[in-house]
């Protein structure tokens, strides 16, 4: 314990700079992939054979490990193996196939006599769609932000092992110095503490957002 | 980007260590070992907690830490303590899988809707029968589910074992990295990317043959269930 | 017989489902228990089979407490029907249907073998039996349920709402099925439902129950619309129940009249072989609307009645042909009298208690 205090008080500022690029490299890319999400969620909703294609390429993008689409990608882009914008990428990827797929889910599960009734009442479509349709699928969309942020989180340290920053360098380094226990335990623990914030905070968010949802439920 | 090591007739040879034919071996070797051990230990403690609704809280908290967990860190910490070896990358991977087939698991079973289980009961099932002989049966498109997104994880993640100076198709990697021949990372990366999607392929298959005709996933769309299945898998390092 | 004694359901959190309930169901009936939703019904069947198990009390079969065998066997002896039929998705009909047997130890074969008839007793084609149930109605869905909690002959039938969630027209199919089956099969059937119609329909005899599954009243559904115990059964029972009840009132007992009994200057014609053909009178033939058989209750005696342009309902013997007329008055006369006979013996049963 003593040693994992230590190694903080003399590398502080180097675990910081780790933690704090790890969040932007985790972060990033799930809002990118939010953000373009709902439009095409919504495509995906709406028109059978897009659902299909898009569910199809979701599909091959997750087959593909990290490691090996974080090595191609230089590749295919012609960035250099040690750009980030490898990792920032190859998240967005990751995290879009997941959050298309559950912002289809998401309306998909949105009642259909809810919307007939609110046509009925005189909502034209795009107000319809942002203060009906949208805040019902909230639930389920956010359910899959949640999974794609903590997935993310945890995802980023592989990158240390092609020489990219974050948290993962505090393993790596660890490594280099003969399996040495306080960076491997400190990153691991920061790691998870901040994939618990992160959960912690969408989940906030959600009971604002959705406070219907909490009191349905049983 | 070269395609020149991936298709190197020598490299495919059968009788070379370090052809792929071998390392493909090795790589579903670390595979099915941590996927047997994972499955032994996370598919009945999800039985149990779904069949019997008790502590679905601890095992979904549970789940989503083991989620949280950076596996490469596990790999360290595993190295730390136990030593160099097969049993540290062993670890890693099996904490790696047990948090989707523990979940799926359980939201499987909770799936079946109950006025089935009710039913089961009141035609005289006991609490075994009606675990195995309705829930599982009806909750095994999910459980199957949960276990091939578990087997891609795992596939890809099993590069780590070369980090630990294990075989597998991570060598190719890591020494392409090391010695800077572009070349052999590419082969390496497509190579797994493939393996991973034949696998899974192979688990459909299976999956479709397992599965009763009756529980479809849609011809069984007709009654919605209260719980909302994992949604989806999740990509893993 | 089951019998319920004393029985109570307090949950854990103190809400009482059933207090203190009494109750003797008759061996070879079909005893409906009726009433709102939340008033202890469906967990009074359920305390039969042991899927609750009473705060206190006991409920017996055939005098012996069903706490004192192992659940699971128990419930293998009793069919057990729920709305929806809750059939295993995952398993053909054939297979739904041999589930209480294979479980007994009977080879899957002979199961599915003894399956299949079981199918067409309740009415379903045979080729039904390899598909699964999403592929069925839900009606046929209903019926599967019905043969499988029949498969191991029970002597007892739980049927817990069991055609709620079928439409109205399906609903009266099963419902006149159940009542062909059981006329059949004789079996002790204790059917739950929040239906008064149903309940009138299927029951031999009628438990009401109120909040807390407070018995309201017992009785043959005949003596529920007659005297209903209290206001809150006259409400349930709901209006038109004094002609509803004439559905149980004998149609025999009534003075029938010759058919040559001219009635409004309209005469009753025939053909040559005597059957009914109309009323003629000043403006030509006019329809009998109907004719009734020996043995129709009073409703439809009534009815005929009712729709008749001579107000006189026309009786038909085995072969159709017109042997007696039944009057509007001489209809009053018997209705009075059954009236005053059913309140009578009711009076004298209160007393005998």
């Amino acid at each position: 314990m003593s040693e994992v205090w230590s190694y903080l008080v003399t590398n502080g500022d180097d675990v910081l700079t780790a933690l704090v690029q790890h969040i932007w490299l985790a972060l990033l890319p799930v809002a990118i992939a939010f953000v373009l999400a709902l439009p095409l969620g919504a495509l995906v909703h709406r028109y059978g054979p897009v659902r299909h294609v898009a569910l199809t390429a979701g599909s091959v993008i997750y087959t593909v490990p990290s490691l090996a689409l974080l090595l191609l990608l230089p590749g295919l882009l012609g960035t250099s193996v040690l750009d980030p914008i490898n990792v920032v990428i190859a998240l967005t990827l990751y995290s879009l196939a997941l959050l298309v797929r559950t912002t289809a889910d998401g309306l998909d599960a949105v009642d259909p006599t809810v919307l007939q009734a609110a046509s009925a009442m005189g909502y034209r479509p795009v107000r319809r769609w942002f203060t009906v349709q949208l805040p019902l699928a909230m639930p389920v969309i956010l359910t899959g932000l949640r999974v794609a942020t903590v997935a993310n989180v945890s995802m980023v340290s592989v990158a240390a092992l092609i020489g990219i920053g974050g948290l993962g360098q505090l393993f790596t380094r660890g490594f280099q110095l003969g399996f040495y226990l306080p960076p491997i335990v400190i990153g691991l623990v920061l790691s998870v503490a901040l994939a618990v914030v992160a959960d912690l905070l969408i989940v906030a968010v959600q009971r604002r957002l959705t406070p219907w949802a909490r009191a349905g439920a049983r | 980007m070269s395609l020149d090591y991936l298709l190197d007739a020598a490299n495919w040879s059968l009788t070379n260590p370090e052809g792929f034919p071998q390392r493909i071996l090795e790589h579903l070797g670390y595979t099915a070992l941590a996927l047997l051990i994972a499955a032994v230990i996370a598919f009945p403690i999800g039985l149990l907690i779904g069949h019997t609704g008790r502590g679905a809280l601890l095992a979904i908290n549970l789940g989503n830490a083991g989620r949280a967990l950076p596996t490469l860190g596990v790999l360290m910490l595993a190295l730390a303590v136990v030593g160099i070896g097969l049993v540290p990358v062993t670890i890693a991977l099996v904490v790696l899988a047990i948090p989707p087939i523990l979940a799926t698991t359980y939201a499987g079973i909770r799936s079946v809707a109950d006025e089935t289980v009710d039913a089961a009961r009141g035609v005289g099932m006991t609490e075994p029968q009606i675990a195995w002989r309705v829930e599982v049966p009806i909750a095994l498109p999910i459980i199957v589910g949960g276990l091939r997104n578990a087997t891609l994880q795992v596939i890809s993640t099993a590069t780590i074992a070369a980090y630990a100076g294990l075989g597998g198709l991570g060598r190719y990697l890591f020494d392409g990295l090391a010695t800077l021949e572009y070349d052999q990372v590419v082969a390496g990366a497509i190579v797994i990317a493939a393996l991973a999607v034949v696998v899974d392929l192979a688990l459909a298959g299976t999956q479709r043959l397992l599965v009763s005709p009756g529980v479809g996933a849609r011809s069984a769309g007709n009654r919605p269930t209260t719980v909302h299945p994992e949604p989806n898998p999740e990509p893993a390092g | 017989m089951i019998e319920f004694e004393s029985v109570t359901k307090r949950y854990p959190d103190g809400t009482v489902a059933v207090e203190d309930l009494s109750l003797k169901v008759g061996t070879g009936k079909i005893t409906v228990f009726v009433g709102p939703s939340g008033c202890g019904k469906t967990t009074a069947l359920r305390m039969i089979n042991r899927m609750i198990e009473p705060t206190s009390g006991r409920v017996l079969i055939d005098g012996d407490d069903v706490t004192g065998r192992p659940e699971a066997e128990l419930r293998r002896e009793i069919g057990y029907v729920i709305q929806g039929a809750g059939l295993f998705p995952h398993r053909t009909v054939l297979d739904n249907v041999a589930t209480v047997p294979i479980l007994q130890g009977v080879t899957r074969r002979d199961a599915r073998t003894s399956a299949l008839g079981l199918l067409e007793r309740v009415g379903l084609p045979a080729n039904l039996g390899e598909r699964y149930p999403s592929q069925l109605s839900g009606g046929q869905q209903q019926r599967v349920g019905v043969a499988r909690a029949l498969a191991a002959d029970p002597p007892v039938l739980l049927m817990d709402e069991p055609f709620s969630a079928v439409d109205p027209v399906v609903r009266d199919d099963l419902q006149q099925e159940l009542l062909r089956l059981q006329s059949e099969l004789g079996k002790t059937i204790v059917l739950v439902t929040h239906d008064i119609d149903e309940a009138i329909r299927l029951g031999d005899e009628v438990a009401v129950f109120a909040q807390g599954a407070r018995l309201a009243q017992f009785a043959p559904p005949a003596d529920l619309l007659a005297a209903p115990a209290d206001d809150f059964v006259a409400s349930l029972v709901g209006r038109d129940r004094g002609f509803r009840g004439l559905g149980f009132a004998d149609g025999s007992e009534i003075t029938l009249r010759s058919i040559d009994h001219g009635v409004d200057g309209l005469a009753l014609e025939v053909d040559p072989d005597g059957r009914p053909l109309g009323w003629r009178g000043a403006d030509g033939l006019l329809p009998t609307e109907g004719t009734f058989r020996d043995g129709a209750n009073l409703r439809t005696v009534t009815d005929l009645v009712i729709l008749s342009p001579a107000g006189a309902a026309v009786r038909v013997d085995a072969e159709g042909r017109a042997d007696g007329l039944v009057l509007l008055e001489d209809l009053a006369g018997s209705v009075r009298s059954q009236q005053r006979e059913r309140l009578a013996a009711l009076a004298m049963a209160e007393e005998a208690r």
